[in-house]
């Protein structure tokens, strides 16, 4: 009965997608008797690739262009060519044992900034998802209910998260409230410089912390359990089955988390642009508020300084695409041999 | 109690406790409260007056100052349980000055006493403040925003499944020259985020005239490398002799994708349905930027918009963030399972 309905519903859904699918059919078979299979490939390649093609492939490669040109005219074709004077200005410091010295000290704050938050975010981050995928892949009772507990972060959507943590961090929040409960004096979580970076990679490590524990959980489930149980009967002490067993099986996709947690977090803005603004003062402005910044909410517009900052950051992401892809072939090829 | 409590402390084996289970249990103790917590307070801090917000301490559920009528005041006046040396009353409060308030006892209007506010407290019952969940539909554009959300979540999942699936067709069922170089070129475009093309790409989406609509927004997200990609590993184990058996039936390759390859299909369609409902849904940095006028927001434009403002009227921000979140915890109580076998599967995000 609940299956019938369930199917009755699905129809009525897709019926006048159905519909038109039919509608279409005999356009179509027109087509492929006029220009035959190859036409038919054209046509289903055609809608996604011309999307991609002007939205994504196009844009990757103008950017390039933008990067060399001057001035706050829109379209490439009002720009003035300056040749590589938007990176010169980006890269060049007087003195460059000093930030305040450098042309563009914005952005070398950021670059700073956003260096910090990786190495901090990522170490943190990757330790606690560790422990916390170790912790769900015990024999536990309802283990998908814990699993959901890390979880359910993941999917709210980054302003939600910055929101929540800034009414919890606020002056007169629950944290707050908790360090008063237990006579603690109050701090101005998201007004102190060194706080505020803190809270930034806090937050971000709470909303994703559940994805990358349910890759390594999955990583960990792979492990064969016999190798457990020859350790056991070997008495073998639990820490050395940890080090020369789970530690080494779980390489693979303790890389590939890496790997991803590191493309996110040089990315890293919503959650801490709706926290802090990039605030206090320029503590926590990261790379690609600096972009959004300079290239679309300043009043001194300046795209082709933005188009060449994010040139600089796609290069860090395409290496660390390039070392994702790696590992990924390498990870295929021992499935293989095994 | 007990059972409770041989149920948390009972063990594999029925042996003693392992340092290991301590920590697991503090683990997933403090789990639940950090993970869960920051929620459940958003949403219990929702439904509390703009007054009980400022508080300090705040209470832990939401209460609501009882009033009173009475004669001779036009509006109901706020209740207060006042304890001083004449006992321990209840009177309702018609000025205050400083730490002096004018009380008048209810059921006597005429006399007005004062005094000290160190010696009452407010006169309270849980209750909720449904305004706040009210007044941003009616009085600000939020139902607009919601509407957009709306608008621009099934628009584009449906583009995107649509064009997706079409694209990982050819590139699974069909042997044609270019076809690696397509395959690679978008597994190669894979990690490159919006963030690395933004410039270029608001000159195209303004030079398309799709500056503060909709469509702006949905177009540069719907062509997902994921999505193809996902779909096409799926369509490889669809076995070809089927594709054979309805080309000998005179089937079209237009019915042969839509009657049997997309129906084979499904369960993966369904992981990148799901996945692009709450992709779009959460998107922030495009809509951003693309959208500069109030009545083409998105809920999480508007949202950041209301909470940017000088003075936050954050019993408004609380109750829209609570309703902005509702999608998606509606997803993850009922989808979850599909989201965690793409992402375990395949490191889908």
């Amino acid at each position: 009965m609940a299956v019938g309905i369930k199917h009755l519903a699905g129809a009525v859904a897709t019926a006048p997608l159905t519909w038109l699918a039919r509608l279409i059919d005999p356009v179509l078979r027109l087509w492929q008797r006029l220009a035959g299979r190859t036409g038919m490939i054209a046509f289903f390649l055609t809608p996604n690739m011309a999307i991609f093609g002007v939205f994504v492939l196009f844009p990757l490669v103008i950017n390039v262009a933008y990067s060399m040109t001057t001035g706050g005219a829109l379209f490439l074709s009002d720009r003035r060519f300056v040749g590589a004077a938007q990176y010169q200005r980006l890269l060049s410091c007087a003195d460059y044992s000093a930030i305040s010295t450098c042309q563009e000290d914005q952005f070398w704050t950021a670059a700073r900034n956003t260096a910090l938050f990786v190495v901090l975010q990522v170490s943190l981050l990757i330790t606690v998802a560790t422990i916390t995928a170790l912790i769900l892949n015990r024999d536990l009772k309802a283990r998908s209910f814990w699993r959901a507990v890390f979880f359910f972060p993941v999917l709210l959507s980054p302003v939600v998260v910055g929101l929540i943590w800034r009414w919890i961090l606020d002056r007169n929040g629950l944290l707050n409230a908790g360090l008063d409960a237990v006579g603690l004096a109050p701090v101005n979580w998201l007004i102190e410089r060194g706080w505020a970076f803190a809270a930034a990679i806090g937050v971000t490590i709470w909303a994703h912390l559940g994805f990358y524990a349910l890759i390594l959980l999955a990583g960990l489930q792979a492990i064969p359990r016999d190798l457990y149980e020859a350790a056991e009967m070997d008495g073998t002490p639990h820490a050395r089955v940890f080090w020369r067993i789970t530690l080494p099986l779980l390489m693979p996709n303790l890389l590939v988390v890496i790997v991803l947690s590191l493309i996110r977090a040089v990315q890293v803005f919503d959650e801490v642009f709706v926290l802090t603004g990039g605030g206090p003062g320029t503590a926590t402005l990261f790379l690609t508020q600096y972009i959004y910044e300079v290239g679309f909410a300043s009043l001194l517009k300046n795209p082709g300084l933005a188009a060449a900052a994010s040139i600089l950051m796609g290069g860090v992401l395409i290496a660390l695409t390039l070392v994702q892809l790696g590992l990924g072939r390498r990870n295929e090829k021992r499935g293989k041999l095994k | 109690m007990t059972r409770a409590g041989a149920l948390l402390t009972r063990r594999r084996g029925g042996a003693g406790w392992h340092w290991t289970d301590v920590v697991t249990f503090l683990w997933l103790g403090a789990g639940v409260i950090i993970m869960f917590g920051p929620a459940l307070w958003l949403v219990l801090s929702s439904f509390k007056s703009p007054a009980q917000l400022s508080e300090f301490p705040p209470t832990l559920l939401p209460y609501e100052a009882r009033t009173a009528a009475v004669e001779g005041y036009d509006k109901p006046l706020p209740l207060f349980v006042v304890t001083d040396e004449a006992g321990t009353r209840t009177l309702a409060e018609v000025r205050r000055v400083g730490t002096v308030a004018q009380m008048v006892d209810p059921a006597n209007p005429a006399e007005v006493q004062r005094i000290n506010i160190a010696s009452r407290t407010p006169d309270r019952a849980i209750g909720f403040a449904w305004g706040n969940y009210v007044d941003p539909f009616l009085r600000f554009d939020f139902l607009k925003y919601t509407m957009n959300s709306v608008f621009v979540t099934a628009v584009a999942t449906l583009i995107t499944l649509l064009t997706n699936s079409m694209a990982a067709f050819a590139l699974s069922k069909y042997e044609f020259r270019g076809r690696n170089a397509v395959i690679l070129l978008i597994i190669a475009t894979l990690m490159i985020p919006l963030s690395v093309i933004l410039v270029p790409l608001y000159s195209i989406v303004s030079a398309a005239g799709l500056m503060n609509t909709l469509w702006g927004v949905i177009l540069p997200t719907v062509a997902t490398p994921t999505g193809v990609f996902l779909l096409r590993q799926y369509m490889l184990t669809i076995p070809d002799e089927l594709l054979e058996a309805a080309r000998m039936d005179h089937a079209s390759e237009w019915q042969i994708y839509w009657r049997i390859v997309l129906p084979l299909t499904a369960p993966a369609l369904a992981v990148l349905a799901i996945f692009s409902v709450v992709w779009r849904w959460n998107d922030f940095l495009w809509p951003l930027i693309v959208l500069s006028r109030q009545e083409v927001y998105t809920l999480q434009v508007g949202l950041n918009a209301y909470a940017g403002e000088l003075n936050v009227q954050w019993h408004y921000l609380l109750a829209t963030t609570v309703i902005t979140m509702i999608p998606v915890v509606l997803v993850f109580i009922f989808l979850q399972r599909f989201i965690t076998a793409g992402i375990a599967g395949s490191g889908l995000k």
